[in-house]
């Protein structure tokens, strides 16, 4: 065990730390639920790429650095620590990204992954249905073979900002008459594609955050599948690990929170004085961001040892959902009568923020699978428990 | 940076845990709780024998000079096994005292090499506990006196025995007068001496608990995976199954805690107290959750004497409070978290390391 960092490491967080404050927006981006604010964070990602920022564990010839876990977690603490801008394409770069790597062909990861590292490509993802939530197996969008290209059928839905995305990837029947996880295939869709239409669907801060797509004999090409045919459920569940990981939520962005949290307890004595649970609240909270993020250096390390993870990103998934939760939620108890103010309300004041944090922090337990699915995981994987 | 443990050191932890497996099994120690020492000079002589009571004595004085890092995995083993309170106390915070006097003090020469051999029992204390563990049958006691400590032989106190719900803990009430003979370390000297104590003490019983948590999750899933009920066993029951996954997260949230509290301790870390506190309260909700969701998916068998799980249940319960209850080490955390200028958020974790 040994806790300090090389000077290469301290060099590359001096490096991320002085470029971020030379580089970071003045002002705060407009909400990237919207069409104004997901263009200026396309952007920032174009500013981070053009840096070789944007995907620092990327090889160079991807636009990236190369970077190994460590200074991975280190380039985190700095981005979110400084409060850089939320990255807009993680759909792409942490989810799909990673599956193409694992599974594309040599043409696929030319033609995909440098695009999506600039987010010249915008991703949504293309899993949930009206009918197959939680049972994801239970899809039956079509995909049906006719030469060399697929046609699609059917309808996605929750997909997150598909409204304003380029591409979508996600889980097709492709094999007519198949039931359950066979007969899937993964497919990459262009969403400008003929037959697709997207509908939004308000969030419930009464932005478009996510929608519903049709597809409507849409002609995809057969060199947009990932993997073999009929090996979709294989291909996705790689991705689906990925999701709930590390990569998707490092530990610096509820860190940054938790901070903020501090801060703004001190800035009230008032609702501290009147709920005692107050203090406790906000001390739990702040033990639960840096229990996790000694989780992550400590997994980063084992993953070092040559150890696997498996379901223990199931436990990962429950830990930073359950945590922005209650970072939030005691936000709310602290802010008391202000809480419910918008952030253009005239007396928001510091109330501003928190309250779509709040609202945000509510779908935590929900997507990327809900926490009870997670739970059965760890139950099932972990402990042995019979199904 | 590698936040993992050596080859060796976890090669030590697999050992020992497979020696206690089979020395240490609950009808084991059941047998030799009933006595009224509580305690059996042969195992103890036996886990001697496997080098732990030489664990972190120094090399010079005859043991493996190890630290509080290879006694986060060590303690766990010994929370699992629910092995007496007396071994981890002459063993890890006795010794970790005696190591921490200057070079030249007569009691290092007089003490740690027995430690070493594992022919010593130590009874340890601090102001913050009531009792004192394993005072009755200690050949030699350390005991606080304002700043001070003593080194006090068993003769030179009254122990007044004080039963607790835990049968393997044998607590004192203990009746001394100090005077300058039994002088062990004074002023500045004891003052360092008793704050090292109390964190050794504390992140002691943060080890034992995070092991006995990880047992009453084992016998758990063990009993569940058995017992039927409407035709199938109830481990298949999601009810079931999501109260044991939420003790599994809690563990294993609660270790990277303990792990980065016993390198703070081992380095002297600026922050150490404060990371022990943090260790402390993690491992005791992960044991206090074990406890109760173990007893509830044991149903009425869990409260049953008979059943194992009360051993390991009525010692997560016992030790909560020993070496500083939750309200000290929140306030411990507290004054840390609430200060002006603390220095939090992200890229601040291993700050105090990195700056030293």
């Amino acid at each position: 065990m040994q806790l300090t960092y090389t000077p290469k490491q301290q060099a590359f967080r001096a490096e991320v730390r002085t470029w971020l404050a030379d580089n970071l927006p003045r002002q705060p981006l407009a909400s990237y639920d919207t069409r104004e604010g997901f263009e200026e964070h396309r952007a920032w990602e174009a500013k981070l790429f053009e840096s070789r920022w944007s995907m620092v564990m990327w090889p160079a010839e991807l636009g990236g650095r190369g970077c190994d876990l460590i200074e991975w977690l280190i380039f985190e603490e700095e981005y979110y620590g400084a409060g850089a801008p939320m990255r807009v394409n993680q759909n792409g770069q942490l989810l799909l990204g990673p599956t193409l790597m694992e599974f594309g062909t040599p043409e696929q990861k030319r033609r995909f992954l440098p695009r999506m590292a600039a987010s010249a490509d915008m991703w949504a993802q293309g899993w949930s249905e009206p009918n197959a939530g939680s049972d994801m197996a239970a899809i039956t969008s079509k995909a049906l073979l006719d030469g060399d290209h697929y046609v699609l059928n059917g309808q996605k839905t929750w997909s997150t900002r598909a409204i304003f995305a380029d591409w979508l990837f996600g889980l097709f029947r492709s094999e007519p008459g198949s039931s359950r996880h066979h007969g899937l295939s993964f497919l990459m869709v262009p969403l400008d594609a003929p037959g697709v239409s997207i509908r939004p669907i308000k969030a419930l801060n009464g932005k478009d955050a996510f929608a519903e797509v049709f597809f409507d004999d849409v002609r995809v090409p057969l060199a947009n599948r990932i993997g073999a045919e009929g090996q979709g459920w294989h291909v996705a569940m790689a991705t689906a690990g990925f999701e709930r990981g590390l990569l998707l939520r490092s530990p610096a962005r509820f860190q940054h929170t938790a901070r903020k949290l501090v801060e703004l307890f001190k800035a009230h004595p008032e609702s501290a004085g009147r709920d005692p649970g107050l203090g406790d609240a906000v001390l739990d909270c702040w033990m639960g961001a840096e229990a996790y993020a000694l989780s992550a250096y400590h997994t980063v390390g084992r993953l070092g040892r040559g150890e696997q993870i498996g379901a223990e990103s199931s436990i990962n998934k429950i830990i930073w959902s359950e945590l922005d939760l209650k970072m939030h939620e005691t936000a709310m108890r602290l802010l008391g009568a202000r809480g419910e103010l918008l952030a253009r309300a005239p007396a928001a004041g510091d109330a501003a923020g928190w309250l779509e944090g709040f609202l945000f922090a509510q779908s935590g337990p929900i997507y990327a699978g809900t926490n009870e699915i997670q739970r059965n995981i760890i139950a099932e994987r972990m402990l042995g428990l019979p199904k | 940076m590698d936040f993992t443990f050596t080859d060796d050191q976890l090669a030590f932890r697999e050992a020992i845990s497979r020696f206690l497996m089979t020395e240490a099994a609950p009808e084991m120690l059941r047998e030799i709780w009933e006595t009224d020492a509580g305690r059996s000079p042969d195992l103890r002589n036996r886990i001697a024998a496997q080098g732990l009571t030489a664990l972190s004595v120094p090399e010079a004085e005859g043991g493996l000079g190890m630290d509080d890092v290879a006694w986060a995995l060590m303690t766990q083993e010994l929370g699992y096994y629910a092995i007496p309170d007396s071994l981890a106390d002459t063993a890890y915070v006795a010794a970790g005292l005696l190591a921490g006097l200057d070079p030249a003090h007569p009691a290092r020469a007089e003490l740690l090499p027995r430690i070493a051999e594992g022919s010593l029992r130590l009874a340890i204390s601090h102001a913050i506990n009531p009792l004192v563990s394993d005072a009755q049958l200690a050949e030699v006691l350390i005991l606080p006196a304002g700043d001070d400590l003593h080194l006090v032989p068993r003769a030179a106190v009254d122990v007044q025995a004080n039963p607790s719900i835990d049968a393997s803990r044998r607590l004192g009430l203990v009746s001394w007068t100090p005077g300058p003979q039994t002088l062990l370390a004074s002023g500045e000297e004891g003052r360092r001496l008793q704050a090292q104590l109390l964190d050794r003490g504390a992140l002691s019983v943060a080890g034992q608990l995070l092991g006995l948590a990880q047992r009453m999750l084992d016998l758990s899933v063990d009993y569940v995976a058995q017992r039927k009920q409407f035709g199938k066993p109830i481990g298949s029951f999601q009810a079931v199954k999501h109260h044991l996954a939420d003790v599994a997260r809690q563990i294993e949230q609660a270790k990277p805690v303990l792990y980065r509290a016993a390198h703070g301790l081992a380095h002297g870390e600026q922050g150490a107290s404060v990371w022990v506190s943090q260790a402390r309260l993690a491992c005791c909700e992960a044991s206090w959750l074990a406890a109760r969701k173990g007893i509830q998916v044991h149903g009425a068998m869990g409260y049953t004497w008979e059943v194992d799980l009360q051993m390991f249940m009525k010692r997560a319960w016992a030790l909560d409070a020993s070496w500083g209850d939750r309200g000290f080490h929140k306030s411990r955390v507290g004054a840390y978290l609430f200060a002006d200028g603390a220095r939090l958020g992200p890229g601040h974790t291993f700050e105090d390391v990195n700056h030293a």
